[in-house]
């Protein structure tokens, strides 16, 4: 089975990399793109029956720092 | 004072630190990542700046789950003082051996030069030989030095005295001019800029010195 974690910076937290981005796209000559978040996508290959509170476990304890960023855990 | 100098793969001032410690007469043992103990009858566990894992995940991240960082843990709850210095303060987050977290800086760039830092009026052995409110000069050299934290850590921080030194000209973004933060027993100091690279006349400026000396001093007169 496989997980695949996306890692974003919290609503509220000031994402200067995204806010380049979007700069970036400004002078590219996109218009109308008003806000840019970035984050990244984690996959996992992992054992059958791994749990999805165990997939949470990981994001607490490493994948995220939920300090400042939150975390969603899609498992197929 | 004896001190553990710890590398983990990417460290890069882990030799400045151990050097600067011993200019001031530290006694340094230095310490690999994957050592699961600290030497015997250490005062101080120094953790160091660089990239430690190559900044894989986030700064930080990885360094401190390694299995010399239980040990650390260990040595700050039983009230053994612990320094991080640039990544070593971004370890230090990541082990919520310090509240907060560091990010980006606000420009994107990275930055190296020396910056003015305003001395906290912090209850901290590392600031015996510092005045509240002096103004004194270390290098910074980093590119996720931007501090921040909840609002409600940030006011304990302040509320507890836990400020050890803030930016006077605030170069990265951090929230409230933040450079360098202390545990609540003072003993814990995290900071991104580096004492070590300040250590003599020589580097320009001296004052990062007067840090490991005033730690040394408070150590050995207690």
């Amino acid at each position: 089975m496989k997980a695949r974690v996306h890692v974003m910076l919290k609503n509220g937290v000031l994402d200067p990399q995204g806010e380049a981005v979007r700069h970036a796209l400004g002078a590219l000559g996109f218009e109308g793109v008003d806000g840019v978040r970035q984050g990244k996508v984690i996959e996992l290959d992992l054992a059958d029956g791994t749990t999805e509170a165990e997939v949470n476990e990981m994001c607490e304890k490493l994948l995220a720092n939920t300090v400042i960023e939150s975390y969603t855990v899609e498992l197929s | 004072m004896r001190a553990a100098v710890i590398t983990f793969p990417g460290s890069n001032c882990d030799r400045d630190l151990a050097v600067g410690l011993e200019m001031v007469g530290a006694e340094v043992t230095r310490v690999w990542h994957k050592d699961s103990t600290l030497p015997e009858g250490i005062d101080l566990v120094g953790i160091p700046g660089g990239f430690s894992y190559g900044d894989y995940l986030r700064c930080g991240a990885i360094a401190a789950n390694s299995p010399i960082c239980a040990a650390v843990k260990t040595h700050a709850e039983k009230g053994g003082y612990v320094f991080g210095v640039c990544n070593g303060f971004q370890v230090l987050t990541e082990m919520h051996l310090l509240p907060g977290a560091l990010m980006r800086n606000a420009g994107l760039k990275y930055i190296c030069k020396t910056v003015g830092l305003e001395v906290g009026a912090c209850d901290s052995d590392f600031l015996s030989n510092y005045t509240a409110g002096q103004t004194i000069q270390v290098p910074i050299a980093h590119h996720d030095g931007n501090y921040t934290a909840t609002p409600d850590e940030l006011d304990r921080l302040v509320g507890e005295g836990r400020l050890a030194f803030r930016y006077t000209d605030n170069p990265n973004g951090s929230v409230r001019d933040i450079a360098g933060i202390t545990s609540a027993n003072g003993r814990v100091l995290g900071m991104m800029p580096h004492p070590e690279r300040a250590m003599e006349e020589a580097h320009l400026s001296a004052d990062g010195a007067r840090l490991f000396a005033g730690l040394l001093g408070a150590i050995t007169t207690a």
